[in-house]
C-alpha cells in the first residue's frame, strides 16, 4: 500500500500551522441503573420517571457506587492499554444549575479509577498511537429544556446521575481526520467491550474539543480554546477547522489568543465564547464525604482482565494472518463488531479473500444507501457465503451475481434458489461452448480474417457475441480460452 | 390515672411490661406535658394523633419483646419522618414533607417506638444555643433565661423536661454533648458510621452522626441498640454486628485505665468545671480505676480545623435547597440566578450563610490548600494523638464544656465565643469517636455540667460501662422545678 505523506495545515501568509487537538470524550456507561442510585438509565422514557430521591438530592439522601459501573469503567481502562487505579477517589465538583440538583457533580479530580493509556490509529500515512491522559467516572446533569415554553425553563432529571465515562485524551491528534478516526476507534473499542454504545444522537457521545496551532516545527503549544459539549464527529470537524482557522487569523494579525470556553453554533458554523478564562468557575473540588476512597482488588481487575473480549486491534491482526486480508480490508472489516461477526461467518463458509471483497463492495454499498447498520441487513450471513460461493465455484459470473445480489435483497431468498429458477446458472461446459463459439466463427468470416491479419481488437467483438448468444451466462474465463483457440485455427 | 414521665425510660418500658401502665395513658401524659409547656418552644411540629392511633393499636396487640415497647418519641427536626414535616430549623425546608422515613427514626419504629413530634434544633444543626432556629430560640427548663446548648437544644430541653421518656440527637461537633450537659441529661455520640446517616438533613458528611439523649445510662443504652446498625445506603456506616449495650452493661471499672488529658484544662475555665472534673477522677479511682495523665498535643487545633472541614462540607451539602425542586422559593424569581439568589438569602438565616461563606472560601482555589488540605492534615494528627492514646488508656475523661448554660443572646453577638464552647466536643468529632456526656454536678449558680468519656472507635460499651459506674456512685440527679406548667 502506498503511503500519503500527512498534510492537514492551516495555510496563513506568514506560514503553515499545525493544528493540536485534545479530546475530553464523554461516554456513557452501559448499564441498568445509575452511577449512584437504583435509577433505569433507559433512553427515551417521559420526563421525570427514572428519578430517585438520590437523583433529585432530597434531603438527608445518599449516593452509593454502583459496583456495574466501576467495573465498566475498567474494562474499558483495559481496552485503553491503559493503568487500572486500585485506588481513586469521588470529588464533588460544586456549581449551581437547574439541572443539577444536588449543586455539585459528583466526579473524580486528582485520583482517576484509570490512567495513562493509548489508542491506534489507522491513518493513510501510516499506524499513529494518542496517548489517553485518563478516564474517570463522574454523573450525567440532568436536561434543562428552554424551547418547549416562551417564558419557562423545563428540567428533565431522567439524565441526572447516569454514569459518565470522562476519557481525555493527550493534544496528540492534529487534524480532524484524526479526530474522526480517534472517535469512531474510541466507540469501536467501547462497543466491542460492551461499555458504551456510542449512539451519538441520543447524546451517549460527546466531547469537549480543546484546539491550538503553532507555526510548523515549532516545539511549544499555542493557547488553547476549548469548545464545549460538541456531539457529531461532523460539528467536530467543522469546529475544528473553523476555531484552527480563527485562531490563526488572530496570530497573523498580531493578536493574542485568549485562553476560553467556546460554543459551537452548529447554524452558523462558528464557535464563539462562552465564558474567558477570568470568568472561569470556580468548581472547588474536594473529597466527596459521603463516599469512601474506591478501592479495587487486583483480582477483580486481574479477572476482568482475563474476560475480555478479542479488540478490534488484535482482531486485525488475526484476520491477516487467518484470512490472508490486507491491512486496509482488516481494517475495515474489524471497525464494528457486527461487522467483523458477519464476516467470520461468511468466512467459515466461502472464499476468505473473495467474501472480503464482496462485503467490502456490494454490501457495504447496499447498507449504506438504506442507512441499514449491518445487523439488520436484509441478507443473512449464510446466504451471502452461498453467493460468494457461487462465484468462486464458476457457478455464475460476477457480472451475474450483482443481478442475483440485488434479487436477494429484494426477496431475501436464499441464492441457489434464485439462480436456478431464472436459470442464471453460468455456461461453463467447453463442449457447448465450442459449439457456439464455432457457430459465431462460421457467420463472421470476414471478421475472423481481419483478425488473424492483425486486428487484435476484434477479439472483444467475439467476446460479445458469446455474451449475446448465451444470455450471458458463458463463462468468461473458459470462452476467452476457447476463443483464443479456435480464432488460431 | 398514674403519671409516670418524671421517670426514665427504662423504668418507663417496664411499667409497659408488667402492664402498670397502658401506652395510651403514657402518651396522653406526655401529650398533655407537652401542651403546659409551649413556653420552651421545644416542638416544631407535634404528631399526637398518630401517636395515639399507635398507641391503641399497641395496647390492642402489645409486643413486649422489643426493645422500646410502645414508647412514645419525640425526635430531632433534623431526621426526615414519612410524611411529617421535616424542616431542620430552617425557613428554607418549613413546608417540606419527607415521602421518606430516615433509617434511624424507622430503627425506632421497628422496636416498638413511635413519633410524639419533631424538636426544635439550630439551623441545620448549625449552632450552640438554639438560637439560630427560623423557629425561635429553645428555652432551658433549668432557668427561663438560659439557653438549652445546641444543636439539639429542642432535643435536651423536652428530655430534661419530662416531654418525651427518651430522644435522639445529631453530634456533628458536639450538639448531643453539649445540650446534654447544660440540661443534666445524658448525651451519647457513637462511633462515626455506628448509626446510619440516611434520611438526615446534612450538616458536614464527615462528622455527622445521630445518638441518644436520655435521663440516664441504662436507656443511652436501649436507645442506642435501637437506633444502630449497619445500613447498606449509607457508605460510611459501619459493618458489624449490633451488640446488646443495656444487656451486658456492668457497673465495674477494676483496672480500667482512665487517661486524663493536660490540654483540656483551657484558660478561664470556671473553677467549679475544674473540681467536677478531679471528682469525676476520684470516683473512678475510688471504684479501682487507675488514673493516668495522658497529653493529646494537638488539640489546640481541633476548633480551628473544625471550623474549616465542617463549613467546607456544609457549604457543598447546602447547595441542593435552591427552590427549585422542594421547600422554600422567593417569590421574587424572574430568572434562574435570581430565583437563587434570593431563594437563598430569605430561605437561610445568619449563622447558616456565615457558614456557607466560610466553607466556599476555605475550598477556592488559591486557598485549598492553606485551609482545607491543613485542615485534612490536622485533622489526621487529631485522630493520631487518640489512636496513639488509646494504647495505653481505656477511655478519656474530660469536661464536657468550658461553662454551664449561658444566658439567652449573651453570646449571639459574637460567633468566636459560641465557638468556644465545642472546645472538648470537637477533636471528637474529627477523630470519629464514641464520647458520652453525664450529669456530673452543678455549678455556683446551680446550672448543670457534665464531664465527657471518651473511648476507642467502636468501644460505646465500655464507655457506657464506665458511665454506668459513675453514675451509680456520683450521688448527682439533676433537679428541674416545673416553673413553666
Amino acid at each position: 500500500m502506498s503511503k500519503e505523506k500527512f498534510d492537514y495545515f492551516i495555510n496563513g501568509e506568514k506560514g503553515k500551522y499545525e493544528v493540536v487537538i485534545g479530546l475530553e470524550v464523554h461516554a456513557q456507561i452501559l448499564s441498568n441503573s445509575k452511577l449512584f442510585s437504583g435509577s433505569s438509565t433507559k433512553f427515551g422514557g417521559d420526563p421525570n420517571n427514572q428519578v430517585s430521591l438520590i437523583d433529585s438530592a432530597f434531603p438527608g439522601m445518599l449516593p452509593v457506587i454502583n459496583e456495574e459501573c466501576v467495573k465498566q469503567a475498567v474494562r474499558t481502562g483495559l481496552g485503553l492499554n491503559a493503568k487500572i487505579n486500585n485506588f481513586s477517589v469521588f470529588d464533588r465538583k460544586n456549581y449551581f444549575y437547574a439541572d443539577l440538583p444536588q449543586g455539585y457533580q459528583i466526579s473524580q479530580y486528582k485520583n482517576p479509577i484509570v490512567g495513562e493509556g493509548k489508542v491506534l490509529l489507522d491513518m493513510p500515512y501510516g499506524s499513529k498511537e494518542i496517548g489517553i491522559e485518563r478516564l474517570h467516572l463522574e454523573q450525567d446533569a440532568g436536561k434543562s429544556i428552554h424551547d418547549m415554553d416562551p417564558s419557562n425553563t423545563y428540567v428533565d432529571l431522567n439524565r441526572s446521575g447516569i454514569a459518565l465515562m470522562e476519557i481525555v485524551s493527550k493534544p496528540d491528534l492534529r487534524s480532524p481526520e484524526e479526530v474522526n478516526v480517534y472517535i469512531k476507534k474510541l466507540r469501536s473499542i467501547m462497543r466491542y467491550l460492551g461499555t458504551c454504545d456510542g449512539n451519538m444522537q441520543e447524546g451517549s457521545l460527546r466531547a469537549d474539543v480543546n484546539v491550538s496551532v503553532r507555526k510548523e516545527g515549532d516545539k511549544n503549544f499555542g493557547t488553547r480554546c476549548e469548545i464545549k459539549n460538541v456531539n457529531s464527529i461532523k460539528f467536530m470537524q467543522m469546529a475544528i477547522e473553523y476555531e484552527a482557522t480563527r485562531q490563526v487569523e488572530l496570530i497573523e494579525n498580531g493578536k493574542g489568543i485568549d485562553q476560553e470556553t467556546r460554543l459551537f453554533d452548529t447554524k452558523k458554523n462558528e464557535t464563539r465564547s462562552m465564558r474567558s478564562k477570568e470568568d472561569a468557575h470556580d468548581y472547588r473540588y474536594f473529597p466527596d464525604p459521603d463516599l469512601l476512597p474506591l478501592k479495587l482488588e487486583q483480582k477483580l481487575i486481574d479477572d476482568l482482565k482475563k474476560s475480555l473480549p478479542e479488540l478490534p486491534d488484535k482482531k486485525k491482526e488475526r484476520f491477516i494472518k487467518e484470512y490472508g486480508l490486507n491491512a486496509y480490508e482488516a481494517n475495515v472489516l474489524v471497525s464494528e463488531k457486527e461487522i467483523s461477526d458477519y464476516y467470520e461467518e461468511v468466512a467459515k463458509l466461502s472464499d476468505k479473500k473473495l467474501a472480503a471483497t464482496w462485503m467490502m463492495g456490494d454490501l457495504f454499498a447496499m447498507l449504506n444507501d438504506r442507512g441499514l447498520d449491518i445487523s439488520k441487513s436484509p441478507i443473512s450471513a449464510k446466504h451471502f457465503a452461498e453467493l460468494v460461493q457461487s462465484i468462486k465455484s464458476g457457478e455464475i459470473s460476477g457480472r451475474i451475481a450483482k443481478e442475483v445480489f440485488e434479487i436477494m435483497v429484494e426477496s431475501g431468498e436464499n441464492p441457489k434458489k434464485i439462480i436456478e429458477s431464472k436459470g442464471m446458472k453460468q455456461q461453463s461446459d467447453p463442449k457447448e461452448l465450442e459449439k457456439m463459439i464455432n457457430e459465431i466463427i462460421s457467420k463472421n468470416k470476414d471478421k475472423v480474417d481481419q483478425y488473424k491479419a492483425g486486428k487484435e481488437k476484434l477479439f472483444g467483438f467475439f467476446v460479445g457475441q458469446v455474451m449475446k448468444l448465451s444470455g450471458g451466462k458463458a463463462n468468461p474465463q473458459l470462452t476467452n480460452e476457447i476463443l483464443k483457440k479456435l480464432l488460431k485455427n | 390515672m398514674s403519671d409516670l414521665t418524671n421517670q426514665s425510660l427504662h423504668e418507663i418500658i417496664e411499667k409497659i411490661k408488667t402492664k402498670k401502665i397502658s401506652s395510651l395513658e403514657l402518651t396522653n401524659n406526655y401529650i398533655k406535658n407537652i401542651k403546659t409547656a409551649k413556653k420552651l418552644n421545644t416542638f416544631v411540629t407535634t404528631t399526637f394523633e398518630h401517636a395515639l392511633e399507635k398507641a391503641k393499636e399497641f395496647d390492642k396487640k402489645p409486643n413486649y419483646e422489643q426493645l422500646l415497647p410502645g414508647i412514645p418519641l419525640a425526635v430531632k427536626d433534623l431526621f426526615c419522618t414519612q410524611d411529617v414535616k421535616t424542616t431542620a430549623g430552617s425557613n428554607i425546608l418549613n413546608n417540606f414533607i419527607p415521602s421518606y422515613e430516615s433509617t434511624v427514626t424507622k430503627n425506632l419504629w421497628n422496636n416498638g417506638a413511635f413519633l410524639l413530634g419533631k424538636l426544635n434544633c439550630d439551623e441545620f444543626a448549625m449552632g450552640s444555643s438554639n438560637e439560630t432556629s427560623f423557629f425561635g430560640n429553645v428555652i432551658n427548663p433549668v432557668g427561663d433565661k438560659l439557653v438549652p446548648g445546641g444543636s439539639s437544644g429542642g432535643s435536651s430541653a423536652a428530655l430534661a423536661a419530662d416531654l418525651t421518656p427518651a430522644t435522639i440527637g445529631t453530634d456533628t461537633g458536639g450538639s448531643i454533648r453539649q445540650p446534654a450537659s447544660f440540661t443534666g441529661t445524658v448525651g451519647l455520640k457513637p462511633t462515626y458510621g455506628l448509626c446510619s446517616r440516611w434520611g438526615i438533613v446534612a450538616f458536614a458528611s464527615s462528622l455527622d452522626q445521630a445518638g441518644p439523649m436520655t435521663k440516664n445510662i441504662i436507656d443511652s443504652a436501649i436507645m442506642l441498640e435501637a437506633m444502630c446498625g449497619f445500613d447498606e445506603k449509607d457508605s460510611t456506616s459501619i459493618k458489624k454486628n449490633k451488640e446488646p449495650y443495656s444487656k451486658n452493661l456492668k457497673d465495674n471499672v477494676k483496672g480500667l485505665k482512665i487517661g486524663i488529658p493536660k490540654e483540656y484544662r483551657v484558660d478561664n475555665m470556671p473553677k467549679e468545671v475544674d473540681e467536677l472534673w478531679e471528682k469525676g477522677k476520684k470516683i473512678l479511682k475510688d471504684l479501682g480505676a487507675e488514673i493516668i495523665n495522658i497529653s493529646l498535643p494537638h488539640t489546640k487545633y481541633a476548633l480551628p480545623t473544625y471550623y474549616i472541614v465542617a463549613p467546607a462540607e456544609a457549604s457543598s451539602n447546602l447547595a441542593r435547597y435552591d427552590g427549585v425542586r422542594y421547600g422554600f422559593r422567593s417569590k421574587k424569581d424572574e430568572d434562574l440566578i435570581q430565583m437563587y439568589e434570593n431563594t437563598r438569602s430569605e430561605g437561610f438565616g445568619d449563622e447558616v450563610k456565615r457558614r456557607i461563606l466560610i466553607g466556599t472560601y476555605v475550598l477556592s482555589s488559591g486557598y485549598y490548600d492553606a485551609y482545607y488540605l491543613k485542615a485534612q492534615k490536622v485533622r489526621q494528627l487529631i485522630k493520631k494523638d487518640f489512636d496513639e492514646n488509646f494504647k495505653k488508656v481505656d477511655a478519656i475523661l474530660t469536661p464536657s464544656t468550658p461553662s454551664s448554660a449561658f444566658e439567652i443572646g449573651e453570646k449571639t453577638n459574637d460567633p468566636v465565643s459560641m465557638y468556644l464552647n465545642d472546645i472538648f466536643t470537637v477533636p471528637v468529632n474529627l477523630a470519629g469517636l464514641p464520647a458520652l456526656s453525664l450529669p456530673a454536678g452543678v455549678d455556683q449558680k446551680g446550672y448543670p455540667l457534665g464531664l465527657q468519656l471518651i473511648g476507642k472507635a467502636l468501644d460505646e460499651q465500655k464507655i457506657l460501662n464506665i458511665g454506668y459506674a459513675f453514675e451509680k456512685n456520683c450521688g448527682f440527679q439533676s433537679q428541674i422545678k416545673k416553673w413553666w406548667s
